[in-house]
């Protein structure tokens, strides 16, 4: 970073600072030592481990759930329906994780969705086409529609909310075109084809009812982890959410590789679409109109940073995860729907807060 | 604004080019067709009502439609080109039901019949007339089906609201409380939904109409109380998706499942067993019937009236089932088919 030529004159200098402030400076760390609190301690302990925050909330909200709801809430079925009931946000919120930690944010993502779930129904139940080629085409259509979002992103220059503002609509339009706006029957495809449906199948464990489809949010998610933390394609990833031209300086191909990110995330949203006809069971064009938005709730409630480049891709896992534990939670206990949806606005304000909270520890 | 002037003008400017030969002619009765959108099928099917009734009587019609739901401008500029058109009647499905009231007063007072179709406008007399399913009825007639296969039992009946959204607009809270009198349930306000008080009812979720949110609605009524065997459904998707949940609880051949709509998936799970009994609403007919009325209009002057105790005219609502109650009348699968939408 430095050159040599003026690494001399600036370390004298500091070293001269340094001298003069030497005294006070330690003075001042005893002064925090001696004040510090408890809640202190909790903040830095939460800025070394930011994912702990929606960890500590999942597991708070489980227990008091767990003690107002009781069995009712906190049994092996109950937290497994829970799994099966926020798999396909999650597998969203996972495709939007990797957009966000670019700095970026996809209003598409469930749009991209919902039209690779009714491309693969017309082709496979419809059309007759065999299933693995429907599918194909439905992963093939995702990342084309993704990798259409990175190109207008980075090629025209569109900042990304209005360029997947764009692609939402027209995602939708062509849902509804392709589809009548009617949906594949469940017992079609049933007939015509059942692998469509696999992610709905469960399988029990300890009195749980885990779904395929619940399994396959878990394993994009490790995927995402070890692209993101152990390969030079995830580093680079989080450089350019941090600071792109600086990644650029640093010899990253930053278009290059925010193209992948959007393609990737596409490729996602399609896997999520074989999902979702197995856990709705039918394919249906106007599910998850609002799938964007909850994505980005469980992204923003697991603790990654909109502004880009931090935050932990487990994060939105949790996040999604506490979103279901709530719904179910208030159910139970008897709380209206309208007070649920006032519940999950506090949660995503609360959530923010606390981030922001954490951050001023190294500010 | 300058481009929308522009466009209002130039729409005005064709539809008079248009107008002024139909009008040479001995006066050919025209009548415009505004929908939400021209992609549900239960507006395809209203296009089709009104077009076939149309080309019978000898008039001229035509269509407009907004590009999504909600799609309120492209329905007021409709309704300009209509008015500069010289038409003899509008129907009408608004995006907006307010706000659109005010270009359907300018379109009154140069002397157009407005039927608003299938929803109502706020104030409801903002129309000349409205022709719509009377949707307390539909869920009337589901409730009194799902009671009567009950017989004695319906006295212990646990009973899953499968209902719309958390803002309960009107169709809504119509078709709620319609089955709820129908069961035979003491409904408090009836403008309300949830505030009933009968042990019978487990609880209500929200659907939004679709099968994702039918199959968690489900679920979680479920995890209230296992043991529900009723389930009431705001329409027929709602009711695949709980029917797909009911099928991994493996719980699907002991509970009633009742549905509004009569579209033709939701007539096939009928037939499959899947529903046990939906209440069919009649799209065509709704517009076929505004098209007359529009006629007759322009031959009479005179306004349709609504239908006796109602402050719309009733267009129509039939139970189709294969297990018939007595005392219920109802139509069979094989006659709803015939009859459905989509």
């Amino acid at each position: 970073m430095t050159s040599s030529v003026d690494t001399a004159p600036a370390a004298r200098g500091a070293q001269a600072y340094e001298e003069s402030l030497e005294q006070s400076d330690r003075s001042l760390a005893e002064f925090e030592a001696r004040h510090q609190s408890a809640l202190d301690r909790i903040q830095h302990f939460l800025h070394g481990y930011p994912t702990m925050v929606p960890v500590i909330v999942l597991l708070v909200s489980v227990l008091a759930f767990g003690i107002v709801a009781g069995d009712r809430f906190f049994s092996a079925f109950n937290l497994s329906l829970i799994m099966q009931q926020v798999s396909i946000i999650g597998i969203l919120a996972a495709a939007q994780s990797l957009v966000i930690l670019t700095a970026g944010i996809d209003l598409s993502v469930a749009a991209i969705m919902v039209l690779m779930s009714v491309i693969m129904g017309n082709l496979a139940v419809s059309m007759g086409v065999p299933t693995p080629i429907a599918l194909l085409v439905g992963f093939a259509g995702g990342t084309a529609a993704g990798a259409l979002n990175g190109l207008l992103v980075t090629r025209l220059k569109l900042p990304p909310f209005i360029t997947t503002l764009g692609t939402w609509n027209i995602f939708f339009a062509l849902n509804l075109w392709l589809s009548g706006a009617q949906s594949i029957r469940s017992q079609d495809i049933d007939e015509q084809a059942p692998i469509l449906k696999i992610f709905g199948e469960n399988f029990g464990m300890f009195g749980a009812q885990f779904s395929y489809g619940s399994v396959l949010m878990v394993l994009i998610f490790a995927a995402l982890w070890y692209l993101l933390n152990r390969t030079a394609w995830g580093r680079h990833v989080y450089a350019v959410g941090d600071d792109k031209e600086a990644a650029e300086l640093a010899g990253i191909r930053t278009n290059r590789t925010l193209v992948s990110v959007y393609a990737l995330a596409g490729l996602v949203c399609a896997l999520g679409a074989w999902a979702s006809i197995g856990r709705v069971g039918s394919v249906s064009p106007q599910s998850f109109y609002e799938g964007n938005l909850q994505s980005i709730t469980a992204v923003v409630i697991g603790g990654i940073s909109l502004f880009g480049g931090r935050g932990s891709i487990m994060g939105p896992l949790i996040g999604a995860l506490i979103v279901g534990v709530f719904q179910s939670g208030l159910r139970l206990v008897g709380v209206d729907v309208l007070w649920q949806v006032f519940a999950i606005g506090w949660l995503i304000i609360i959530a923010v807060a606390i981030d922001q909270w954490i951050r001023k520890v190294s500010a | 604004m300058k481009r929308q002037a522009l466009i209002a003008s130039t729409a005005l400017a064709a539809a008079l080019a248009f107008a002024a030969p139909s009008h040479a002619q001995d006066e050919q009765v025209s009548a415009c067709l505004i929908t939400k959108t021209d992609i549900n099928p239960f507006f395809v099917k209203m296009k089709e009502g009104a077009t076939a009734k149309a080309e019978e009587l000898g008039m001229e019609l035509a269509t407009y439609a907004g590009r999504v739901d909600g799609d309120h401008q492209t329905q007021v500029q409709a309704v300009e080109t209509c008015i500069a058109s010289g038409a003899d009647g509008i129907l009408i499905t608004a995006s907006d039901t307010k706000a659109i009231v005010d270009v359907v007063q300018t379109a009154r007072d140069n002397g157009i019949l407005v039927i608003a179709l299938d929803t109502p406008l706020e104030p409801i007399d903002a129309a000349d007339a409205t022709f719509a399913t009377d949707n307390f009825k539909a869920g009337e007639l589901i409730g009194q089906w799902a009671a009567a296969q009950l017989g004695d039992e319906a006295a212990n009946a646990k009973i899953a609201m499968l209902d719309l959204s958390p803002s309960q607009p009107s169709v809504d809270v119509l078709r709620n409380q319609g089955f709820l009198q129908g069961f035979g349930i003491d409904l408090n306000d009836e403008n309300l939904i949830g505030d009933e008080e009968d042990e019978r009812i487990v609880g209500n979720d929200v659907t939004s109409g679709n099968e994702e949110g039918g199959r968690r609605a489900m679920e979680n009524l479920l995890q209230v109380d296992p043991e529900i065997n009723v389930v009431y459904t705001i329409n027929e998707p709602a009711a695949a998706g709980a029917y797909e949940t009911l099928r991994s609880f493996g719980r699907q051949d002991e509970v009633i499942v009742v549905s509004v709509d009569g579209g033709c998936p939701g007539v096939q799970n009928v037939q499959e067993g899947i529903i046990g009994a939906t209440s069919q609403q009649y799209p065509l007919e709704m517009a076929a019937l505004g098209i007359e009325a529009i006629a007759n209009f322009a031959r009479t002057g005179e306004t349709p009236e609504p239908s006796p105790g109602l402050d719309f005219y009733d267009t129509g609502v039939q139970l189709v089932t294969d297990t018939p109650v007595e005392g219920l009348e109802s139509i069979s699968v094989e006659e709803g088919l015939e009859l459905c939408w989509g």
